[in-house]
């Protein structure tokens, strides 16, 4: 499968859809996103009253994360923009919810009927994507190059896409999970080396670090082990929960099973806009909990003056 | 989790107990096939794609999808939607992907956890979540503090939510009732 080019109906303008995890730990990922989006010629509108995507509720209740989803749609439709999230998890859900309700009429019917007592109703007039399927379909890999100021030569990085990004395949309906380029491709557009690993689409486990902390911090070990050994420097993440297993849990999976990886874990825009030259305060790469300094003077070690960070 | 818990998470799902004949629910499997996702339940043959390819797999010691359909197919209702490891499905949906059979083993996971909730409880961390979306809109309560420093990095201020409306549909599909009812400890 090829990455697809950009679509003749693609836009320039979304609602931004900010999710839970973002706002509460992750700004990072947003302040990066907002800054390399704004130099890309994307605007990004507020989404005003918008609500969790409802996938969290999922095993709960699913006619709620149906309908949670739905409203989120409905908000944007009024709005007559299409959204884009940051978090994998929003975006497989709000689209998921969108084809089903579009192709589901009795599925349809039932939830306008529970939307109707808040002024709402389903219409499927607009579209959701995450930040990837934006950057390569909207905005395309050539644009993209283009603003490249500061290509990332001799850096060799890899990916951890998180599998909501692509799966389930018949739903989210964006790229070959089993074979994912998307990713791949942007990174390349950096200038950075691309380097492969061993199961490199294998969950990390985070949604189920609220029941079980043993088995997911054993999956992303076994991830970095693999990052490590194929020689990469970095990890590149386009996932909030994905980043906080390899970031935020690096240090504790280091203690527990007497390792050292200290492999900084970058959110994709953050590795994009180094090489679009902003500055790494300007990407709140002190945001991270895993010390990337390394890895960033050899891209501003030749550069005089460059603000220490 | 510690080993000892993983041996009795074990023995919850795989019990060696013998299956009495009245612990079939022959109509159990049709109230899957009705829900969303649950509707290729039957095509199961028991290959073991969901189990070999699944990452908590790997890791668990009691973990397996497979079992859990075939218990859903066999009717074994009480033991299902009992079992703790239900709980520990990661919805990476690679069962589902790679299924031969076109079954979407993570919906059925989903469908199977839902009816575990509304007869027996919900396990704490849903409880949260869920309480706060009731509450903020959103799945997790961000501290004031962090709020204020949206602004201080030049963020835009968070938006508010409407947790009016949001009641309304917890009401209408009786998520709220789930969470006032349901205490699973």
């Amino acid at each position: 499968m090829t990455t697809p080019k950009k679509s003749p109906n693609s836009s320039s303008k979304f609602l931004l859809f900010l999710g839970c995890a973002i706002p509460y730990r992750v700004t990072s990922y947003e302040i990066s996103t907002r800054k390399v989006l704004a130099k890309l010629g994307i605007t990004l509108i507020e989404m005003t009253e918008y609500n969790c995507c409802g996938l969290p509720i999922d095993p709960v209740n699913h006619e709620m994360m149906v309908a949670l989803a739905a409203r989120n749609l409905c908000l944007a439709e009024k709005q007559g923009l299409n959204i884009v999230t940051l978090c994998p998890g929003c975006a497989g859900t709000l689209r998921k919810v969108n084809k089903k309700l579009k192709q589901n009429k009795e599925l349809r019917e039932r939830i306008n009927g529970y939307l109707k007592e808040t002024g709402l109703e389903f219409k499927g007039t607009i579209e959701a994507k995450h930040l990837l399927q934006l950057l390569v379909e909207d905005i395309g890999l050539e644009r993209i190059k283009d603003k490249v100021k500061r290509p990332l030569t001799n850096m060799n990085v890899t990916e951890h896409a998180g599998c909501h990004v692509s799966r389930p395949a018949d739903g989210v309906d964006f790229e070959n999970p089993e074979d994912p380029e998307a990713l791949k491709n942007l990174i390349e557009v950096t200038g950075a080396k691309y380097v492969d690993y061993t199961d490199k689409i294998a969950c990390c486990g985070a949604p189920i670090a609220g029941v079980n902390d043993r088995i997911p911090l054993q999956l992303t070990r076994e991830k970095l082990v693999h990052v490590k050994e194929a020689g990469a420097q970095a990890l590149i993440t386009v996932c909030p929960f994905c980043h906080m297993m390899f970031d935020t849990n690096q240090p504790r999976i280091e203690r527990m099973f007497n390792e050292s990886f200290k492999t900084p874990v970058l959110h994709y825009p953050q590795l994009l806009g180094l090489a679009m030259d902003f500055s790494p305060e300007e990407l709140d790469l002190k945001g991270l909990r895993v010390d990337p300094t390394k890895i960033v003077s050899q891209i501003h070690g030749a550069k005089k003056g460059d603000s220490k960070w | 989790m510690s080993k000892h818990d993983s041996k009795s998470e074990e023995n919850k799902v795989t019990e060696s107990a013998p299956i009495k004949a009245h612990e079939f629910d022959s109509h159990f499997k049709y109230e899957i096939t009705e829900e969303h996702g649950g509707e290729k339940l039957k095509h199961c043959f028991q290959c073991g794609t969901c189990t070999s390819d699944c990452p908590i797999a790997r890791f668990s010691d009691s973990y397996r999808p497979r079992t859990l359909i075939r218990m859903a197919l066999l009717g074994l209702k009480d033991r299902v939607l009992s079992s703790e490891t239900l709980w520990l499905c990661a919805a990476c949906f690679t069962c589902t992907d790679r299924c031969p059979q076109d079954i979407e083993v993570a919906s059925i996971i989903r469908i199977l956890r839902n009816a575990a909730v509304h007869r027996g409880g919900i396990p704490l961390i849903f409880k949260e979540l869920g309480s706060s979306i009731l509450e903020t809109g959103i799945a997790y309560r961000i501290p004031e503090l962090r709020l204020k420093k949206r602004e201080t990095t030049g963020l835009p201020q968070l938006p508010k939510s409407n947790p009016e409306d949001i009641a309304k549909l917890a009401k209408a599909t009786g998520f709220s009732k789930l969470l006032k009812r349901n205490e699973k400890t």
